[in-house]
């Protein structure tokens, strides 16, 4: 069966999407070497190009390309013999069937889990585990990981190659962990698709406001974990919480790139399809006592998108859950985020108040929402002179140029103040 | 199994200012360590205090530490695990209540 090379391409290029850490972790536990499995499923995948021309695409393109690669592996192993590495990636079986057998495709165990757990692990630092986590699991190239988190190729080349020489000399094994500790290493992993999810929703330095490939690799990686950890609640409050602020994307900026404010955006235009998905996670993640934070997080994202308009919004239900997320997880900016939905709530004097209470947290200090914040109940209570010197502030905090553009017009749009 | 060192970094001042009780309770402490985890344990001491170490860097030998900081090495332990989350579980139960200890892999030659 012929296929054409656009259509080969695109179901490579789909497969390197969807497949790529399926595929790597299963390849991992053959080599027992992250460099050596990289370079095993790259083969795999270029291999794929020619192969599925000629052959037709496989019905389980995963199940072909972990065949392929895991081969590879043992090709290269057996020929390598002598050359054993010292440090082999220590591979914890725990009374699983043999690794080093290419199983049928039907049967090749899914090993995303132990993936993602020892590319999170505590003892590697935090910038590393995000790194590690978007080239071994989503397929990232190292200079893609770089772009995402503004440091040169170089830099984050050498990050990469430290934590996996870390991995391999402290022996830190590839293995899911005990469920005496799974609890916690998996707020570790939750953490890292977070941060891949915040990154991407507002680059911190771009001309986009949105890094679309970043917020899709959080989405997928969500995804994954819901499908390997169907009952954990906080799995379902991160999938709830990325899936209900992304529904919004589409309308966060309009037509010429400007920012549109919550208040301002198309709610007919929000996904409807996330949203409705998002809200069954949010019931189930918030059915968990006590809930979690992003189970919260997500709460409060699903009044919102629940609101039929801006003017609709249960602000005292958002105050409400503020309320528990604060003692849960208390931080500055939840705090501040609390006093802005106070504000809402109880107008803007009682909102600026609310800011007062919290605007001396040293974490809080060169955070460019809290003048931002302040600026927008100054302006709502009519002190424009303040609010002016407020939205400078803001705006020579920010370095995202959407964000920038947003707040110089809302400056301009003051009334000339006191 | 691979081999781990457990460094134990402390602030000195915290057992001088405890004086013999302190002595006596964080060498209690230690005792219970050992015997929970006889069979991991390869071998461990406690050290002088840094004042009565000596440097020698280059040939040229001085009085003190390599470094000063504060929190010095105080004692070692060097255990048997499987992997480094089994040398971390051992790690967290040593006694160390003025710091804390930092694990370290034996590098294994040849």
């Amino acid at each position: 069966m012929e296929q054409t090379q656009d259509c080969v391409a695109a179901a490579v290029a789909d497969a390197h999407r969807r497949e790529w850490g399926f595929v790597l972790a299963a390849t991992l536990r053959v080599t027992g070497d992250v460099d050596l499995a990289e370079e095993c499923v790259q083969d795999a995948y270029a291999k794929a190009l020619q192969v599925w021309a000629s052959r037709g695409i496989p019905d389980r393109p995963g199940g072909w390309l972990t065949t392929v690669a895991r081969h590879r592996a043992l090709d290269l192993r057996r020929r390598e013999a002598t050359l054993a590495r010292a440090l082999p990636l220590l591979v914890d079986d725990q009374g699983e069937p043999a690794a080093d057998v290419v199983v049928a495709a039907g049967e090749i165990p899914d090993d995303r889990l132990r993936l993602i757990c020892t590319c999170c692990h505590p003892a590697l630092a935090p910038e590393a585990q995000v790194a590690l986590t978007l080239r071994l699991l989503c397929g990232l190239t190292t200079a893609e990981v770089a772009r995402a988190f503004l440091v040169s190729e170089p830099t984050m080349a050498a990050r990469l190659t430290r934590a996996k020489k870390k991995i391999a000399a402290a022996r830190i094994p590839y293995r899911v962990p005990p469920a005496d500790e799974l609890p916690q290493r998996l707020t570790g992993v939750l953490a890292v698709v977070h941060l891949v999810f915040t990154t991407g929703h507002t680059a911190p330095v771009s001309d986009d406001l949105v890094r679309r490939d970043l917020v899709e690799r959080a989405l997928d990686l969500a995804r994954m974990l819901r499908l390997l950890l169907p009952r954990d609640p906080d799995v379902a409050g991160l999938l709830a919480l990325i899936l209900l602020t992304d529904a919004r994307r589409s309308t966060r900026v309009d037509r010429t790139g400007r920012l549109l404010l919550l208040e301002e955006q198309d709610r007919s235009q929000w996904n409807a399809a996330e949203i409705r998905e998002g809200l069954l996670l949010v019931r189930e993640a918030s059915d968990h006592r006590p809930p979690g934070r992003y189970a919260l997080q997500a709460a409060i994202a699903a009044v919102h998108a629940s609101a039929r308009s801006w003017a609709d919004t249960d602000w005292d239900e958002v105050v409400a859950l503020y309320d528990v997320l604060c003692t849960i997880w208390p931080s500055p900016v939840v705090a501040l985020n609390r006093a802005v939905a106070v504000g809402m709530a109880q107008g803007p004097e009682a909102g600026l108040r609310a800011i007062d209470a919290v605007a001396d947290e040293p974490e809080l200090a060169g955070y460019r929402y809290l003048p931002a914040a302040r600026a927008d109940f100054l302006r709502r209570a009519g002190r424009a002179g303040e609010a002016r010197s407020q939205y400078a502030e803001a705006i020579a905090l920010s370095d995202n140029s959407v964000e920038r553009e947003f707040l110089t017009g809302r400056m301009r749009g003051l009334d000339p103040g006191i | 199994m691979s081999q781990y060192l457990i460094l134990i970094y402390e602030d000195e001042a915290g057992y001088v200012e405890g004086g013999e009780a302190i002595w006596a309770e964080v060498g209690a402490e230690h005792g219970g360590f050992g015997q929970a985890n006889e069979k991991a344990l390869l071998g461990g001491n406690a050290l002088q205090p840094s004042p009565t170490a000596t440097s020698i860097r280059g040939g040229v030998v001085t009085d003190g530490p390599f470094a000063e900081t504060k929190e010095a090495l105080g004692g070692y332990y060097l255990i048997e695990a499987a992997n480094l989350d089994e040398a971390i579980a051992i790690a967290k139960q040593v006694p160390a209540r003025f710091g804390g200890v930092e694990v370290r892999p034996i590098m294994v030659l040849g």
